[in-house]
């Protein structure tokens, strides 16, 4: 390459290349022009999204199946603005993204130019980093540097805002510059001190619990986490997030905790004398009513991020660094114990406290997921949406496997489960990759269906269709004297007739009876994406349930009829 | 838990680029935590920027804030100095109501402060004062009874002893 000019969108391209991107997801716009122009005679793939948000959230979707960065690239004022959910949302979530935005001439700058906003200053608080590149030999610098941060350490979204004029200028780059990233630390296998402490406060406890989160899953601390938990015989919860960082399946997994995870993983936090979290944030979701969180348990806490530490909980011992390499260390230094008692214990409010369902009345999105899961025989990749058919999916989905299950999760964006899909199932092309969404989130990006459809990317789509906001509609329910309020979805359209005019294969299911034939026939489809249009029963609600603001013991496990006070959590 | 409101002194080391600043007190200001002054200026190797900051607010909450601080790619470290043996400097200019009957008074306390004299009128003098916040403090308590017309002070500015980093 050396003395050959490029301009600087080509050279911003070349160094995504060397980098391995593949895929680049967004929206065209007259200040990313030049790079468009770039990608002609490329090797990267671009995806045109219908929106950038679809955009973000594919990108966001890419990494969270392959745990490399994904990409957009948008341009300049609304087309930059459109991306901040999707920002926030891999932001929250700690998912490795670049976004690319192209900005008006840098004479320009601060004029309020044609199509201009201040993308830095309005993403400062929801980056991990930003560059504004206003010296085109600075790009291959920068985009290193941009991959490099979404990618470390704690990862998280990273934005380029490339001004037109520099994104067209001509220069010849030096593709070996270095970076210059002397403020960052990337956290490693921990103090040694703090880990020996770890180990011997585990092997002293009688009714350990471990909680995995995100962390795990991202640093790839499964088989770590495989081998401390049977070494120890310690039950495993997992957040959210925390799906497939150890195997759901395993006879020690009780499954998710907190706001809606199950009954028997909530008595367990409840009642245990030490908890360790693996790479989880001890979200207010899974806390609840912070000061009777396990009041009496020993609390270890290992996360990459040291302004994690303390800023919910206070650990006994805390440990700054990579969950693989943290729990690898730990596990040359474990003396088990006897848990015996306590895994019967445990085993008891499995048996005694079983997620469950009834199949009278209409169609239950538990039993789909069920059916569902039971077909895909657990292997395929779940995306989800965001409200109540997140939760049930959650809770009826067993996932083995890391980098199985992508979800919304800090955020709780809705709209991001199709648009995720679609960058999941591009990043994995052999798995097969089903998105479920709510009737209202689906509806927020579903114009994505084009992008779907033109580039035969065969997720299966499942519409959970209950003509409500259902987990609005359940907390006015419970909370609000069921004084419903904004929450009919009146006027959803028909999805399967959609889909079809997208030239997407649909079908519907309204009974029980149909469940098995069309999850069948939908999983067995070869030709490109499909729909699956779920009608449910309108008003099902999740259980068990911690209200907002709760303690963990306050766990609402059936449903109820006493009334219930507002909840004091904050959502 | 501690969770009075105290003043901190905060030192950083940052990368001086532009954004850098607004990273900085975004963090301060997202947890509703107050700067009471800030200076910034080139270090000794100019890549890179000094700041001190004054800030006021509750142990606990300055403890993330400083994490968070750490956090941020053009931060190369961040420290509270709270409680440690420090320099600590900061400069003011004062100007006082000053009629020809009261100078001999103001000089005595001038000269009692090491201050110096930078300008004079007819009826105001302007003094500049050097030393730690109390130094200055108590001069403004003294120069008050007379009629301070304005002041403009630097912001506190910091260095620790010996071979300590600031």
């Amino acid at each position: 390459m050396a003395e050959k000019k490029r301009t600087g969108a080509q050279a911003l391209l070349d160094v995504m290349h060397y980098h391995g991107v593949e895929y680049v997801f967004g929206h065209p716009g007259g200040a990313a022009i030049p790079i468009f122009d770039a990608l002609v005679g490329s090797p990267i793939k671009f995806i045109l999204t219908r929106h950038e948000q679809g955009a973000t959230h594919m990108a966001d979707g890419m990494a969270r199946a392959s745990g490399k960065a994904g990409v957009a690239l948008v341009t300049s004022g609304p087309g930059a603005t459109n991306t901040i959910t999707g920002i926030m949302t891999a932001h929250m979530d700690s998912s490795p993204m670049v976004v690319v935005t192209g900005q008006t001439i840098t004479s320009m700058l601060g004029m309020d130019a044609f199509q201009e906003a201040d993308v830095s200053g309005i993403t400062y608080p929801v980056v991990k980093h930003s560059y504004l590149v206003k010296n085109v030999h600075d790009i291959p610098r920068v985009v290193k540097e941009a991959f490099y941060l979404a990618e470390s350490g704690r990862p998280g979204p990273v934005l380029i805002d490339l001004p037109k004029d520099i994104s067209s200028a001509e220069f010849v780059p030096d593709y070996n510059a270095e970076m210059d990233l002397p403020g960052y630390k990337v956290p490693g296998a921990g103090d040694p001190e703090a880990i020996a402490k770890a180990a011997e406060l585990l092997s002293k406890a009688k009714r350990p619990l471990l909680l995995v989160g995100h962390g795990a899953v991202i640093s790839g601390a499964n088989k770590a986490i495989k081998f401390l938990v049977e070494k120890m015989r310690i039950p495993v919860t997992n957040t959210l997030l925390g799906k497939g960082a150890f195997p759901e399946s395993h006879e020690l997994n009780l499954g998710m905790l907190g706001m809606h995870g199950t009954a028997y993983a909530n008595k367990a936090v409840v009642a245990c004398d030490l908890i360790m979290s693996i790479g989880s944030r001890w979200d207010d979701r899974i806390v609840g009513r912070l000061k009777d969180f396990c009041p009496d348990a020993v609390k270890i806490h290992v996360d990459i991020d040291d302004a994690e530490m303390g800023k919910m909980v206070k650990a006994h011992c805390s440990i700054v660094g990579d969950a693989r390499l943290v729990v690898e260390e730990l596990n040359t230094q474990l003396k088990p114990a006897d848990t015996s008692d306590w895994l019967k214990q445990v085993a008891k409010w499995k048996k005694q406290y079983p997620l469950h369902y009834k199949m009278k009345g209409g169609l239950k999105m538990q039993y789909v997921f069920d059916e569902i899961y039971k077909l895909t025989e657990g292997k395929a990749v779940v995306v989800t949406d965001v409200g109540q058919h997140q939760m049930w999916a959650a809770q009826f989905f067993k996932v083995d496997q890391r980098f199985h299950w992508i979800s919304s999760g800090g955020a709780g964006t809705m709209g991001f489960g199709f648009p995720a899909s679609l960058g999941a199932q591009l990043a994995r092309p052999d798995s097969m990759v089903i998105a479920i969404v709510g009737d209202g989130g689906f509806q927020m990006t579903l114009c994505e269906l084009a992008t779907a459809a033109i580039n035969k990317i065969p997720v299966k789509v499942f519409v959970m269709n209950n003509r409500y906001l259902g987990m609005v509609r359940q907390w006015q329910n419970l909370f609000y004297e069921d004084r419903l309020s904004g929450v009919d979805l009146e006027g959803n359209p028909d999805f399967v007739k959609l889909a079809e005019s997208y030239g997407i294969k649909g079908w519907k299911i309204k009974r029980n009876a149909d469940v098995r034939r069309i999850v069948k026939e939908a999983l067995a489809y070869q030709g490109g994406p499909c729909l699956v249009e779920v009608v449910c029963e309108k008003e099902d609600n999740v259980f068990p349930m911690i209200p907002a603001g709760a303690a963990v013991s306050e766990m609402i496990i059936e449903p109820t009829k006493r009334k219930l006070a507002k909840p004091t959590g904050s959502t | 838990m501690n969770n009075s409101p105290e003043s901190h002194a905060i030192s950083l080391l940052v990368s001086n680029k532009p954004g850098a600043l607004i990273r900085i007190a975004l963090v301060f200001a997202r947890r509703g935590y107050n700067i009471d002054s800030l200076v910034v200026s080139p270090a000794t190797d100019e890549k890179f920027a000094r700041m001190t900051i004054v800030a006021n607010g509750d142990k606990e909450t300055l403890e993330q804030i400083i994490k968070q601080l750490n956090k941020l790619v053009d931060v190369i470290h961040a420290r509270d100095h709270t409680g440690e043996v420090m320099v600590d400097k900061e400069l003011a200019l004062i100007k006082v109501q000053c009629p020809i009957e009261k100078r001999t008074e103001v000089l005595q306390i001038v000269e009692y402060f090491k201050a110096e004299t930078v300008d004079l009128t007819e009826d105001t003098m302007m003094l500049q004062v050097t030393g730690d916040s109390e130094r200055i403090n108590s001069i403004l308590v003294m120069l008050n009874k007379y009629g301070v017309v304005d002041t403009v002070r630097s912001g506190k500015l910091i260095m620790s002893r010996g071979h300590a980093t600031t």
